[in-house]
Parts: C-alpha cells; sequence; structure tokens
C-alpha cells in the first residue's frame, strides 16, 4: 500500500517540478532615479534572514515575499487571484518585527498564516523551523484523515497539492486508518463532477463563483467535521467560466467531465499556446499525449486573461480530432476529383495559379500574422494586382463580461487585427469578404484563395459560394467540408490552431506567439508549411524569422522584432487604439 | 601494451608426448563421461509430452492474468500504474467510468503485447490493487502476431485457467484481497 503511495507522490513531484511557473515579481522602484528613492517608502521585509527589498505601493502578502526570495510556502486556500480567508493553515509561519533603529527582533509567540500577513517595512517572516515544520504536519494529518484512498484513480494524481506537501511536509507514518477506499460523487453541473470526499474545503471555487464569475452557485454546507461544497437544488454551476473552479481545486475534488479519466496527467506534455476561440485571445496551456489534445487550460498573464479562461475555450479543442476532417488534399483534372501528393502541390497549383491571370485571395482570421503574411506576399509575387481582402469573420451573439472584468468576445477568431494590418501593409485597406465576393463576381478575376482554418463548415453559404464560383481555379484551405469546399477545384487540408506556429493578435492589439502543440493528421501540411514551399524558399517553416522580416517591414508589428516574451507583447499605446476595437 | 612490456610475460605450450599425440587419453576421458551419464539419471524432461517443474510459482514471471474479484468482475481500476512503470511500453489500457454503483473507473479495453513484453513483473508490483498477475504458464506460442496481443477478456479467461492451480498471490504477500 505504502509503495504505491511512495511511487505516486514521486511521480507528482516530478510532473510538478517540470511545470512549476516562475513567478518572479520585477522589483521596479523609483524608475531607477535615485532623487526618488527618499520619497518612496521602500519596505524592506526579511525571509528566512533574507532581506528583500519592495518597491512602493507593492502590496504582498507573506507568500509572495517568500517567493521573492525563493521559498515557497505550502498553501491551499490562498489563490492571488482570490480574497484571503486563511482557513487552511497551511501557510502558518513565524512572524515578527524588526526595530529599524536598533535592528532587534520581536517575534510573534504564535504562528500566523503567511497568506494573511501585509509584508509591510521591516517584517519578518521565519518558513522553516521546528514549530513551523509540526504545524504543516499537523495540517497534512487532519486532512489525511478522511481522505479517500483513492489516488490512483483520482485524475488529480500527479499534479495534486495534498500528494506534494504531504510528501514534503507530512509525516512519514499515518495514525488514522486507511479508510475510506472511494469518494462519494455528486454532480455540480453539465461540466464539472464534485468527489464530495477528497475536497479539502479551501473554498477556491466558491470565492471563484462568487469574486470571478459572479454568479455564487457554489456553497458550503453543513458545519465543521461535515463541510461539503454544493449547489442550491435547482441551481447547477452553468456559468461560462466554470471550468475555472477544476483548475482552482487544489486537489481531486472537482473534476472536469470533459477529461475526467481520459488520461493520467504525468503522461502529457505541456505547450504554452494561444486560445483561438475569440478575439480575446486567452494564454493558454495545450496538454497532449502522442499529437492528441486532451485538455486546455489557462496560462497566467496579467495582461489579458490573467489565471481565467471560458469554457467555450476550454472545450473549443474538440475540432482538431474530430470525425470528418480533411486530410487529403485533391483536385480536379478533366472533370474529376484525383487525390494528389503534398510534395506535387506546390510546383503543380503555382504553375496553374500562375497562368490563371488575376488571383483573388482572402485571408482568414484564422491564419496566425506570419501565415497571411506569406499568403499576401505569394499573391502579390504571383500578380502584382492581386486582390486581397480579410476572409469571413464569424460574430455569435454580443460580448460578454463578468464580474472581474473577463470577457468572452463575441468575435470567434483569433486573429482579426493581425491579418488586418498585414492587409493594409500590402493594400493601404482592408477589403471586407463581402466586397471581396462581389468583386470575383464581377468576373475580373481568374483564380481564387480561401485560406480556412474553420471549426465548422457553417463560414460559407451557398449563395455566397456561387458568387465565388466565377473564377476558374478555386483553391479553398480548410479543415471541413463546406459549399466553398465542394466548389473547390483544389481542395486543400489545412491546420488546426494547435498545430498551427506563428502569433495571434488580440482585439486590444496584444501579440503573442507560439509553437504548435501536435503534429497536423498524417501527412497534411500546415498553411505555413505549403506558402513557405510555394514561395520557393531554403529550408523548414519557422515562424520566427518570418516575424522578424514583418516587424522590419510593418511598422505596426516592429515591438515584436525581439523575441516576444510567453505572455506577449503590446503592439502600439492604448490611447491610439481606435474605440470600435 | 606494447610486445616488449615487462609485465607480459611469454609462454611456451608444453610439448606433447607420444600418448598425447595420439589423442589415447583423451579418447579415453570421453568415453568414460559417455557411458557415465548413460548409467546416471536424466536431467532432461520431454517438452511439451512432459513438463518441467517449475520452483515457485509465486515468484515465476510466466503469462499475465487479470484477477476477478468475488463478484466475477474485473478487479483492475485502470489506474494506469502498470502502463506507466511498464518498460517495454506493451500495456495499454482505456479507462472510463465503471457501469458499477461501488466503484469509480474500470478498464473499458486492457491490452497487453505478449510479443513486446519483457516479463520483468513490473506491472505486477506497482498495481495497487492486485489486478495484474504473472502466472507460471510458460509456453506461450501462437500463430500470428495478432494471436499474441492478449486483451481483457484473454486475460481474464488466463484467470479462469490459472485460478484453481495458482491462488491469487496478494493474500499470501500481504497485499489486498
Amino acid at each position: 500500500m505504502a509503495s504505491w503511495f511512495v511511487f505516486l507522490t514521486q511521480r507528482a513531484l516530478r510532473f510538478r517540478r517540470g511545470r512549476r511557473e516562475d513567478h518572479t515579481l520585477v522589483s521596479r522602484c523609483c524608475k531607477g532615479n535615485a532623487k526618488n528613492k527618499k520619497l518612496c517608502c521602500m519596505a524592506t521585509v526579511l525571509v528566512d534572514g533574507k532581506e528583500i527589498v519592495l518597491p512602493d505601493g507593492q502590496k504582498l502578502n507573506g507568500i509572495q515575499v517568500a517567493r521573492l526570495a525563493g521559498t515557497d510556502i505550502p498553501h491551499y486556500c490562498w489563490h492571488p487571484g482570490l480574497t484571503v480567508v486563511a482557513s487552511c493553515r497551511m501557510c502558518l509561519c513565524e512572524t515578527g518585527t524588526r526595530d529599524p533603529a536598533t535592528g532587534k527582533v520581536t517575534m510573534l509567540p504564535k504562528l500566523v498564516p503567511a497568506c494573511q500577513t501585509p509584508a509591510t517595512d521591516n517584517t519578518v517572516f521565519v518558513t522553516d523551523s521546528e514549530k513551523i515544520r509540526n504545524a504543516r504536519a499537523m495540517v497534512e494529518e487532519d486532512l489525511l484523515i478522511d481522505h479517500p484512498i483513492d489516488c490512483p484513480i483520482c485524475d488529480k494524481a500527479g499534479e495534486c497539492l495534498l500528494q506534494d506537501y504531504h510528501f514534503e511536509h507530512g509525516r512519514d507514518q499515518r495514525r488514522a486508518d486507511i479508510r475510506p477506499f472511494t469518494s462519494r460523487r455528486r454532480e455540480m453541473g453539465d461540466t464539472v463532477t464534485l468527489f464530495v470526499d477528497r475536497c479539502v474545503m479551501c473554498t477556491r471555487c466558491v470565492r471563484f463563483t462568487r469574486e470571478i464569475s459572479g454568479d455564487a452557485e457554489l456553497m458550503v454546507i453543513n458545519r465543521g467535521a461535515h463541510e461539503e461544497i454544493d449547489v442550491f437544488p435547482g441551481y447547477p454551476l452553468d456559468n461560462k467560466l466554470s471550468g475555472n473552479v477544476v483548475d482552482l481545486c487544489p486537489v481531486g475534488a472537482l473534476g472536469d467531465k470533459d477529461f475526467l479519466y481520459q488520461q493520467r496527467v504525468w503522461f502529457m506534455k505541456k505547450h504554452a499556446g494561444v486560445c483561438a476561440g475569440c478575439s480575446t485571445g486567452c494564454s493558454i496551456t495545450i496538454e497532449e499525449n502522442q499529437d492528441r489534445v486532451y485538455r486546455l487550460k489557462p496560462r497566467e498573464n496579467p495582461e489579458i486573461n490573467q489565471w481565467w479562461m471560458c469554457d467555450e475555450g476550454r472545450y473549443g479543442y474538440h475540432h482538431v480530432h474530430a470525425e470528418g476532417r480533411q486530410t487529403e488534399p485533391r483536385r480536379i483534372v478533366a472533370g474529376e476529383r484525383v487525390n494528389v501528393e503534398w510534395s506535387a502541390i506546390p510546383r503543380e497549383l503555382n504553375k496553374q495559379l500562375r497562368e490563371a491571370g488575376r488571383i483573388a485571395v482572402a485571408i482568414s482570421p484564422h491564419l496566425t500574422v506570419e501565415e497571411a503574411y506569406l499568403l499576401a506576399a505569394y499573391a502579390r509575387s504571383i500578380d502584382a494586382d492581386a486582390l486581397l481582402a480579410l476572409g469571413p469573420v464569424p460574430v455569435i451573439g454580443e460580448d460578454e463580461k463578468f464580474k472581474n472584468g473577463f470577457t468572452i468576445h463575441a468575435e470567434k477568431c483569433p486573429n482579426r487585427r493581425g491579418v488586418e494590418e498585414v492587409l493594409k501593409h500590402f493594400t493601404g485597406g482592408v477589403m471586407s469578404f463581402g466586397d471581396f465576393a462581389n468583386e470575383v463576381a464581377s468576373g475580373q478575376v481568374g483564380s481564387m484563395w480561401l485560406s480556412g482554418g474553420n471549426k465548422k463548415s457553417d463560414w460559407i453559404d451557398a449563395a455566397t459560394t456561387e458568387k465565388l464560383t466565377a473564377a476558374k481555379v478555386i483553391v479553398v484551405q480548410d479543415l471541413f467540408t463546406s459549399p466553398a469546399w465542394e466548389a473547390a477545384t483544389w481542395q486543400l487540408p489545412g491546420a488546426a490552431f494547435a498545430e498551427r506556429e506563428g502569433s495571434y493578435v488580440n482585439h486590444a492589439n496584444h501579440v503573442q506567439s507560439f509553437t504548435w502543440a501536435v503534429r497536423p493528421p498524417v501527412g497534411v501540411w500546415t498553411e505555413g508549411q505549403l506558402l513557405w514551399r510555394l514561395l520557393n524558399r531554403p529550408g523548414l517553416y519557422k515562424a520566427r524569422p518570418v516575424m522578424q522580416e514583418i516587424a522590419t517591414t510593418i511598422d505596426y508589428f516592429a515591438a515584436a522584432a525581439e523575441e516576444v516574451p510567453p505572455t506577449g507583447v503590446k503592439l502600439i499605446a492604448k490611447k491610439q487604439i481606435p474605440a470600435s476595437v | 601494451m606494447k610486445p616488449d612490456d615487462p609485465n607480459i610475460a611469454w609462454l611456451e605450450a608444453p610439448r606433447l608426448g607420444l600418448a598425447d599425440r595420439m589423442y589415447l587419453p583423451l579418447f579415453f576421458e570421453g568415453l568414460t563421461t559417455t557411458s557415465r551419464h548413460l548409467i546416471g539419471p536424466k536431467m532432461t524432461v520431454s517438452f511439451p509430452e512432459e513438463r518441467p517443474a517449475v520452483g515457485n510459482p509465486l515468484i515465476y514471471r510466466g503469462v499475465h492474468r487479470l484477477n476477478k474479484d468475488e463478484q466475477g468482475r474485473v478487479k483492475c481500476v485502470a489506474c494506469f500504474l502498470c502502463a506507466t512503470a511498464c518498460p517495454a511500453h506493451c500495456i495499454d489500457i482505456i479507462g472510463t467510468e465503471s457501469p458499477w454503483p461501488d466503484r469509480e473507473k474500470y478498464p473499458e479495453s486492457f491490452v497487453i503485447d505478449e510479443l513486446r513484453c519483457i516479463y520483468c513483473g513490473m506491472c505486477e508490483e506497482a498495481c495497487p490493487v492486485d489486478a495484474i498477475e504473472l502466472t507460471s504458464l510458460l509456453d506461450l506460442t501462437g500463430r500470428s502476431r495478432e494471436e499474441m496481443i492478449f486483451d481483457k477478456e484473454k486475460l481474464l479467461s488466463v484467470y479462469d485457467q490459472t485460478k484453481d492451480a495458482e491462488p491469487m498471490k496478494s493474500k499470501s504477500l500481504g497485499g489486498t484481497v
């Protein structure tokens, strides 16, 4: 019994070591101006004898300041995005004050929670002593008295704070009975399920629904040792941010039904990505195993999504592996549709496009900036007068704003702003898809290219397709069949968001770069790879050099010339953003 | 090392006498060994007509089996620990919610590639519920590669086949029942 527990916890530790993110908070004080130093009241905090200087106005608690000192204080209930309740008692540490005149330190006799202790000037924190180790071991023991021993089937095993902290701070022997073996289960809503007995009552989920999503569906019922998380009868957890409570849960109590029992966490590899669900462009982590995406999780980004993401984005990866995804490139030869080898496409397609006359290209807002640039550059290399337009921009409903300001945008594509700026560079303006269709219908155009990446097939209707069939050569690059796909003379499968490499610009002109997380279905070339070959460029397609090229040619992207940090960069100052965006 | 290294001692082969050169002493020595084995006890068995004796079936590592609980259901809880521990990556499990009220998770599919397996017994050691065990079945044959990929039903049938001769190891080794 003990051996597999140790085995699991060891695995958990290894997994966590890999994923532990760097939460370094940059200390910026007085903008380096020595004269201002007297004006700003820098706080000096002692953590385990190490002096940490905090700049003016930075309000940190004991856990955060210890992190600056390189020490991790264990905690369950505290989360930087939620209010402090100091209920788990895991972050207990010794505190005191230092007399600035004499340097004499006076310690408090009792342990206090670090999450609730502000790091003010001359505060002293001790994070590791016999007393603290004892307290932590007692908290761990208390939590495990009734905790079910079902780690082997718990989805959280491997990334569970209870496992990690028990391994690091708990007692090596369990004095309570090893019981129960299973946990009671209760449905919270359509997306979330609760394993009642695994809960450690940190109430992060309750605070989330009250403070962030604002619907307050979750509550604590009963008192004392009988406390449980529950919903009111008839009011399930069904807000559009509900998936976040699963991420917040430090143990395996809240389970994501979409991910439940799909994969053990230690098999998955994590890739930093950007959500393609709407124009908010949340930073996410794409978790995959053997080229199959299993779940998306939000990645901390103070500028865009903080710690959250919406359910629409979270579960919006299923189209990547959906039935009916197109994987075979086909063309029409002598009235018949035949399969084509990928390696033959660049040569033959290039030949046909050059012979067809004027080319019209609709650049999809699902493409990355790099792919949009390459596509526009390719069209212009064939025909200096090429017609370039923005592909159909899907808008569903209205923007939805939540209590803390988190917004789900109605514009369900990740990169309209980026494609617009590329188009402005090449054509001086942005032509809408409607105008584009009318222009093609007028019969002035020989060949047409529709780029895609659309999650469904409803992005174009039969009437619009009818207009577009005026072109002789119709290239459609997309994931699924649609009226346009059926009408195409060249059907080229494309990449989904998790397979792309490049950059997206969100609604607020914030650019984020990412690399691919999974490879496309067997044989398929991503848009970037195909365009790279069509342009006859040497070597393999890599997004970074293309972005560097874009940053030097288009002023708007100048800020992306250097390596883009994981949380992205702002491309233009806030005041310059037009009000409509 | 060079041929003139002082650490090398060069030896000459001893010169053979007349008897040695006629191979007679060696000839008689060999004949003695042969006749001794003709008379002495037999060390071999005529496999497969005769079965070799397996010393201790508890520690023998042969074909796998999936144990059943008292109600005849598969014991496995689809925790993937065997697949994680397996150095040959020969175990493939698909876990799902169980149809029984007292169990949360069970394997929808449990496949072991017996050809890929190296019979190290790590799966048996990793299993928290003693569901997977290695039996003392040692002659594993098949007519095709597909036949050697054992699915859940096949592995459960190995349990039915061997449960009388080899009761679950767990009881005698102090594991779960």
